[in-house]
C-alpha cells in the first residue's frame, strides 16, 4: 500500500512541484496517475521511490515510513518496487537474460533462483527465445517488456510505470497497458503515469489526475481533461 | 550465496581495470611514483635519524667534582647522577686518567712535564637520553652536590635537534602532500569507471541494491591497482636503495654515512608500502563513488 499524507515538496529553486496532495494505493489496485507535463507526476514517482524526500507530509511504501526510516533501510524498501521507465533503462552490454538476472543479484538471490526465476519472468512477458539477444537487438516494444520482466522478476508488491508507453507506437503502447494489466491481474498493484488520455479510457481504472502539484480528480471516470 | 557475490564483485572489479587499462596504467604508474617518493622520504628520514643517534651518543656532558674531595667520595657520586632523569650512562674518569688522556693530546708539547694530575679535577662523563633535554640535565647535574661545574656542547646537541626537526617535518609534508595527489589520481581513475556505469548504478539502486554491494566492485579496483602499485614500487625501492648504498661505499667522501641495512627495514617498509598502496586504492574508490550513493 502507498499512503501520501499532505505531502509538498519544494526543490531547491524554490519551484513547488507538490502543494499539498493526500491519496492512498491499496494493494492489489490498477491506478493511472495523469497529468500535463510539470504537473508532479514524476515528482510523486521520485517520492515513492525514495529518490527525494518530501519538504513535509508523510509518506508510506509497503510498511515502510519513508520521512522516518534510516536511509540505510531503502534498498530494502526498493525491493519491494519494480520500476519501468520511458527510456527503458537497460544496460547495453548485457544480454536479455543478464539484464534480468542482473536484478536478482544485485539483491543476493542464488544462481539456482535466477536459473529458475529468470526464463519464468521472461516468458511471461513474451520474450521467450529471445534471451541471449543485446537490448539494440530489439524493438522498442521488445525493450520495454525486458524492463517489465526485470520489475517483475524480484516479485515486487508494487510495479511503478513511468510513461512507459512514451517511446512506443500505439499497438505497442496498447500491447503495453495489457500487458500490465495481466500482472496486475496476478496480484501486483500497478501504478501507471502517464498522459496519453485515449490509452488511459480503454481500460475502466482508477485515475488520478494532478495539476499543479494538485490532485484534481480520483475516480473511476477515467481521464479528466484539464 | 554470499560466494557468489563475492565472486561477481571480484569479476566485475577486474574487469573495470582491463575497461580502462590506460587510465588504470597511468593510476598504477602515480602510485608507484608517489610511493617511491614517500619511501626515500621515510627512508632518508630514518637513515638521519640513525646517524644522528649514533652522533648523540658521543655527544656528553663532563661533571667536574670539587678538587677538595677525594677520590672515593667523588667516585661516591656515581649513584646520584645514574638516577638523573634523561641521563643513560656515566663514566667516571679520575684526575690521574684525565691527565694522562691529556698529556696524550698534547704529546708534542713539553708545557705538562712539570704539572701532575692534582692541577685537573675528578670528573664524569655522562651521556643522554634525549639530546633536546641537554640543558636541563646540565643544570640537574650542576644541583648535585660535589659537582662544581658542568659542561656539554649545548650548540652541537641543538644543531642535532634541528637537524632531526627539519628532516622529520620535511618528511611528513611530503608524505602527506603526494599522498594527496595519490588518492586525487586514484580517486579519478575509479570515477571514470562510476561515471561509465553510472546507469548501471541507478538500476542497481532502483531495483534495491545496498550501498555496499555497489561500492566493492569499484573497491575492489583500487585495492588491486594498489596493491599493484605498491608492490611495484616496493621493489623499485629495493632496487634504488641497494644502489645509493653502493654509491656510498664507493665514495670516499660519504664513507662517514653508514646506511641501515635494507633487510634491517624491508618487512616493515613492505607493510608501509601494501598499507598505504591498498589504502589509497580503497579510500581514492570510495571518494569516486559517493556522488553516486546519494540517491
Amino acid at each position: 500500500m502507498v499512503q501520501l499524507t499532505d505531502v509538498f515538496k519544494a526543490y531547491e529553486n524554490g519551484s513547488k512541484a507538490i502543494r499539498g496532495i493526500s491519496l492512498t494505493i491499496q494493494d492489489g489496485e490498477f491506478v493511472f496517475l495523469v497529468g500535463p507535463s510539470g504537473s508532479g507526476k514524476s515528482t510523486i514517482v521520485k517520492l515513492i521511490t525514495g529518490e527525494i524526500a518530501p519538504t513535509d507530509g508523510t509518506v508510506l511504501v509497503n510498511g515502510f515510513n519513508l520521512t522516518t526510516m534510516k536511509f540505510s533501510k531503502m534498498p530494502y524498501m526498493r525491493r519491494t518496487l519494480g520500476v519501468i521507465f520511458q527510456d527503458f533503462r537497460l544496460i547495453e552490454n548485457k544480454s536479455v537474460y543478464e539484464n534480468v538476472a542482473f536484478a536478482m543479484r544485485v539483491i543476493g538471490a542464488s544462481n539456482k533462483e535466477i536459473k529458475h526465476r529468470v526464463p519464468y519472468v521472461l516468458s511471461l512477458v513474451g520474450l521467450e527465445g529471445k534471451e541471449q539477444r543485446h537490448p539494440q537487438e530489439l524493438s522498442g516494444g521488445e525493450q520495454q517488456r525486458v524492463a517489465v520482466a526485470r520489475a517483475l522478476v524480484n516479485d515486487p508488491q508494487m510495479i511503478i510505470a513511468d510513461e512507459p508507453t512514451g517511446n512506443l507506437d500505439p499497438t505497442r503502447s496498447l500491447e503495453m497497458m495489457t500487458l500490465l494489466n495481466k500482472i496486475n491481474e496476478l496480484g501486483t498493484t500497478v501504478l501507471v503515469v502517464t498522459h496519453e488520455k485515449d490509452l488511459v479510457n480503454q481500460f475502466s481504472k482508477r485515475v488520478i489526475a494532478i495539476d499543479a502539484g494538485r490532485v484534481i480528480s480520483d475516480g473511476m471516470d477515467g481521464y479528466v481533461q484539464i | 550465496m554470499r560466494f557468489n557475490r563475492f565472486k561477481y564483485q571480484l569479476k566485475e572489479g577486474i574487469m573495470n581495470i582491463f575497461n580502462h587499462g590506460f587510465m588504470s596504467l597511468a593510476s598504477i604508474l602515480i602510485t608507484v611514483a608517489c610511493l617511491i617518493l614517500m619511501g626515500s622520504a621515510i627512508l632518508i628520514a630514518v637513515n638521519v635519524n640513525n646517524i644522528i643517534d649514533t652522533l648523540e651518543n658521543e655527544n656528553e656532558i663532563v661533571a667536574y667534582v670539587n678538587e677538595n674531595y677525594s677520590t672515593q667520595e667523588a667516585q661516591a657520586l656515581e649513584p646520584e647522577l645514574t638516577r638523573l632523569k634523561n641521563v643513560s650512562g656515566v663514566t667516571f674518569v679520575s684526575r690521574e686518567q684525565a691527565f694522562e688522556d691529556f698529556k696524550g693530546q698534547y704529546s708534542n708539547s713539553t708545557l705538562l712535564n712539570d704539572l701532575d694530575s692534582s692541577i685537573l679535577r675528578d670528573r664524569y662523563v655522562i651521556y643522554l637520553d634525549d639530546l633536546s633535554l641537554m640543558e636541563d640535565t646540565l643544570q640537574d647535574v650542576l644541583d648535585v652536590q660535589g659537582i662544581v661545574k658542568a659542561s656539554g656542547h649545548l650548540e652541537i646537541a641543538e644543531g642535532f635537534v634541528t637537524l632531526r626537526n627539519v628532516v622529520g617535518a620535511v618528511s611528513i609534508i611530503l608524505v602527506a602532500v603526494l599522498l594527496v595527489i595519490s588518492l586525487f589520481i586514484m580517486s579519478n581513475t575509479v570515477k571514470l569507471t562510476t561515471f561509465e556505469r553510472r546507469e548501471e548504478i541507478a538500476i542497481m539502486k532502483m531495483v534495491g541494491a545496498t550501498n555496499s554491494y555497489i561500492e566493492w566492485p569499484f573497491v575492489v579496483e583500487g585495492m588491486l591497482l594498489g596493491l599493484v602499485g605498491s608492490l611495484t614500487a616496493y621493489i623499485a625501492q629495493w632496487g634504488v636503495y641497494m644502489l645509493v648504498g653502493e654509491q656510498i661505499v664507493e665514495n670516499a667522501g660519504l664513507s662517514f654515512l653508514s646506511l641501515i641495512s635494507f633487510s634491517d627495514l624491508a618487512v616493515p617498509l613492505l607493510i608501509l608500502f601494501v598499507v598505504m598502496g591498498l589504502g589509497v586504492g580503497v579510500i581514492g574508490s570510495l571518494m569516486a563513488i559517493k556522488k553516486f550513493l546519494k540517491v
